[in-house]
This record gives structure tokens, C-alpha cells and sequence, in this order.
């Protein structure tokens, strides 16, 4: 583990001057519901990928490639914005 | 220029001078009439600013939180309730050290309902990590506002600078104004620290932290306060030399050879100075210290000012409902605790929702104070 800097070393305003920090911190484990996938039904229309409020959808070369669920945590929003008729993702318990 | 103007007209006339990026507001007596008259500039096209009309305080320091995070010159104003629904975001403004200036006039906090001017709504606020001035003349709040422009970017915290609701906010004075042009060259182009919108340099703004770093992050910002006195003075003292008028941290008036003095905030600070000189003339040797910052707490400067005498009143235009008198007394008192020789200090609370507080009130603390007695802890001036 890195060492802990002291204030003094703290940019001012406590902001994160290297964002990709949060990689750190895998909130997927806050999750209750699990959204589920279909790669059959899926249009690639990109929905999720525009409104999921972390970056938790997975894009290769414009296609939906799948979810991370390291950083997913459940709040169903994909599924919500994924066309009526389409309904390639659906949200199911998570199990532990 | 000479201009007879209100404190909320003065205000609005310096914060067009101001020429800020952003005023995100939702007008709330008294101080509704500078976003009024600011968003009429606005309207006549007077101002480069973009004017967000939100839909309450909360949502308007939001807005003001997200915009100086944005790296742009920020202001809103408000009062009373509306600082009070703003709380919770007050904090946030203070820990992200966002430079927002926000003009007040200074109103009660319900219950029961009052619209007019004491110094509860600023006081309520003293936690929040933001700068605080009080003025004593809608003069004193039109050239504030002006350095507390340069203070907050200067000392990267939030402001507010308080006239006292009705009694400044909407008494005309004369007062003289500045030409756009030196207000614009005193408060220089805003350089901001860092900026959401900088995408060659993305950083993360509001993190959550932990046991780890919350703390630590913490003590940066009380570091921050810290070192701003040093920065209110300089900034003070670059105006003096640019516009002539002078301000310090404290004023102190008649102080020379003075065995008692009041310290107090605000407009009272006119009618006391009234009272001294009458006292004055009857041979009676008192002052008046004028605190024009509440936070930071200027501590040494007002043990330098209070050790020279025997006596210090202290007024209080709000009080803390905590059994033990206003703030302004118990944090005056705790300054004075480690001088080998301190003053007695006596302990007022005065005008709360705008009661009025006569001549004859001010030369009655000045009595007792000269005198160094009074029965109870607290005295509450003209309550019945």
C-alpha cells in the first residue's frame, strides 16, 4: 500500500489531481440488484453507455462489450433507458 | 462618483463593477433587492454575467458551488432563512475552497417570523469555513465587497460580507463610488486553482474520503483560515493605497487612553460612536472597538486592542441560546484567557430582530462598562 501523505502534501480544495484514482475503490460490492445482459437482444443503440452515472458499461469499437461489475453498483438505470421493445438488459437479484 | 444609494442599491452597483462570471441567487428580504437590481443589469445587458435564476437558496449555492468549481467568478446574496436553507452547502463551498462572495443582509432566523436586522443569520454560519465581514455603513459595504473579491480568490475561501438587514439594506447614504475601470484593475483577472471544465487536466472534484484522508483534508482547510488574516490586511491596505480609504481588521475609536470600550459589529457601530463622544466631552474616558472580522477569528489582534484596557463591553446582535451569551462574548472572552492582566468583560445582547437600539441604550452600556459592573451575565438590552 502506497504511504499516506500528510496534509501539507493535500492539493487544496481536496481535490483528486489523478481521477483515475477511484480505480482503486471497487463499489461493485454495494450492489443489490445485478443487471443482466443479453448480447442477442442488445441493438447497441449505446443508451446505457450514456446515462450509466459511473462508466460501468463496457464499449469496444462502438458495440456494447458487456458490464464491469467491479464498478456496476445496481442502480438500474440501463435497464430503465433500454428500448421498451429491446429489453437487452434486465435487473435480477444479486446473489451473493 | 457621489451617489445616494441603499445598502442593497450599493451592493448591486459594486457587484456590477464586480462584472462576476456567474450569480446563481433566489432573492430573499432584505437582501432581495440586490438580485433584483443585479439581474435588471443583467437584463440591460450592463453585465457580461450569466444570471441563473434557481429555485431556492440551496439550490442557488449548488449552482454558485458548481460554477466557481468551474473556475469562474462567482457571487450570489441572500438572508435569514435562505443562508439558512443554504447551510448544508456552505460547508461544501468552504472544504472544496471555492472563492464565492456572497453579500448578506444580515436578518433573524424564525421562530417567531422577523424580517428585520440582526446578526443571527451570519452567526448561525460560523462553522461553515466561510470568511465573514460586518460593516458599519452601506459606504463600508460597498468597498468591502469590492476587497472581498480579491480576499476570497487571494485566500482561496468563500465570503460573506454583511450590511445589517433594513438599517443599511435599505437606508439611503451618501457614499462614493469608484469608476468601473480601477474597481476592475484593483480585482485583476480571476486565476482559479483548478477547473471541473479543464479537460487537458481532468481532476475529481467532491471525493469521498475516508478515516484515511478526511481528516487530513480537514486540517488543510483550517490551514487555509489560518493564514488568512495576513491576506485581508494586505488586501485592505492595497485598497487604501489605491482608493484612499482605509479599514483594519479591527477600527478602534477613541481608544487612546480609554479605560472602558465597547466591541460590537455594524451599523450599532455609528450610534455608539454618537455615545462615546458624548461621554467623551464629560470628561469620561471610553472607546469603541469596531470588529469588522468575524472569521477569521482575529484573536491576537483583539488581545493587542483589548489588554490596554480595564474594562470591555461586548455586544452581541444575536444571541447563541446556549446559556452563556452571544458568540461574539465567549469567543472574545476565550481570546482574552491567557493575558496575565485581562479586562473584565461584560456581556450585551442588543437589537435581535431589529429592536431598535436608542443613543440612550448605547450610553447606558457605556456607563456600566466605565463603571466595570453590571448585575447578570447577560444583559438584554430594552427587553421588557
Amino acid at each position: 500500500m502506497a504511504k499516506l501523505k500528510s496534509w501539507k502534501e493535500l492539493p487544496c480544495g481536496a481535490i483528486i489531481d489523478d481521477p483515475k484514482a477511484v480505480l482503486d475503490n471497487k463499489t461493485g460490492a454495494w450492489r443489490s440488484q445485478r443487471p443482466c445482459w443479453s448480447a442477442e437482444k442488445c441493438i447497441h443503440c449505446l443508451n446505457c453507455w450514456i446515462f450509466c452515472p459511473d462508466a460501468a458499461i463496457m464499449v469496444k469499437d462502438g458495440k456494447m462489450t458487456g458490464i464491469n461489475y467491479d464498478y456496476c453498483k445496481g442502480c438500474g438505470i440501463c435497464a430503465n433507458v433500454c428500448p421498451t421493445k429491446v429489453q437487452a438488459i434486465t435487473m435480477e437479484e444479486e446473489r451473493k | 462618483m457621489i451617489l445616494a444609494k441603499t445598502g442593497n442599491e450599493a451592493l448591486a452597483y459594486a457587484m456590477r463593477q464586480i462584472n462576476p462570471d456567474v450569480v446563481a441567487a433566489y432573492p430573499i428580504t432584505p437582501s432581495t433587492e440586490i438580485v433584483q437590481i443585479f439581474a435588471q443589469y443583467v437584463s440591460d445587458g450592463k453585465v457580461d454575467s450569466e444570471f441563473v435564476a434557481v429555485e431556492s437558496e440551496h439550490s442557488a449555492m449548488a449552482a454558485c458551488i458548481g460554477s466557481a468549481a468551474s473556475g469562474c467568478r462567482t457571487m450570489t446574496a441572500t438572508a435569514s432563512q435562505g443562508l439558512m436553507l443554504m447551510h448544508e452547502m456552505l460547508f461544501i463551498a468552504g472544504g472544496l475552497r471555492l472563492p464565492i462572495v456572497m453579500p448578506i443582509a444580515s436578518r433573524s432566523v424564525s421562530s417567531p417570523l422577523n424580517i428585520h436586522g440582526d446578526h443571527s443569520d451570519s452567526l448561525a454560519s460560523r462553522d461553515s469555513g466561510w470568511m465573514q465581514f460586518f460593516c458599519e455603513t452601506v459606504q463600508e459595504g460597498y468597498d468591502t465587497l469590492i476587497q472581498c473579491v480579491k480576499i476570497a480568490e487571494r485566500a482561496s475561501l468563500p465570503v460573506i460580507c454583511a450590511v445589517d438587514g433594513f438599517i443599511l439594506s435599505h437606508c439611503m447614504e451618501r457614499i462614493e463610488t469608484f469608476e468601473d475601470a480601477p474597481v476592475r484593475e484593483f480585482i485583476g483577472a480571476y486565476k482559479p486553482n483548478w477547473n471541473l471544465l479543464d479537460y487537458k487536466q481532468p481532476i475529481l472534484v467532491g471525493p469521498a474520503t475516508m478515516q484515511d484522508y478526511f481528516f487530513e483534508f480537514k486540517r488543510s482547510q483550517i490551514e487555509g483560515m489560518n493564514q488568512a488574516l495576513p491576506i485581508i490586511e494586505a488586501v485592505q491596505a492595497e485598497f487604501k493605497q489605491k482608493f484612499g480609504r482605509g479599514y483594519g481588521i479591527i477600527d478602534e475609536y477613541r481608544c487612546e487612553d480609554a479605560e472602558a470600550v465597547v466591541l460590537l459589529m455594524g451599523s450599532a457601530c455609528g450610534t455608539m460612536r454618537d455615545a462615546v463622544d458624548t461621554m467623551r466631552n464629560q470628561g469620561k474616558k471610553v472607546g469603541m472597538v469596531k470588529l469588522r472580522v468575524f472569521r477569521p477569528w482575529p484573536a491576537q489582534v483583539l488581545k493587542e486592542s483589548l489588554r490596554k484596557f480595564k474594562t470591555v463591553a461586548v455586544m452581541d446582535r444575536a444571541d447563541t441560546v446556549n446559556a452563556w451569551g452571544g458568540a461574539l462574548f465567549t469567543e472574545t472572552t476565550s481570546a482574552l484567557y491567557d493575558l496575565d492582566a485581562r479586562p473584565k468583560v461584560l456581556s450585551y445582547v442588543y437589537g435581535l430582530g431589529g429592536k431598535e437600539f436608542s443613543l440612550a441604550d448605547a450610553a447606558t452600556v457605556l456607563e456600566q462598562a466605565y463603571a466595570g459592573r453590571k448585575e447578570d451575565l447577560v444583559t438584554y438590552i430594552g427587553v421588557r
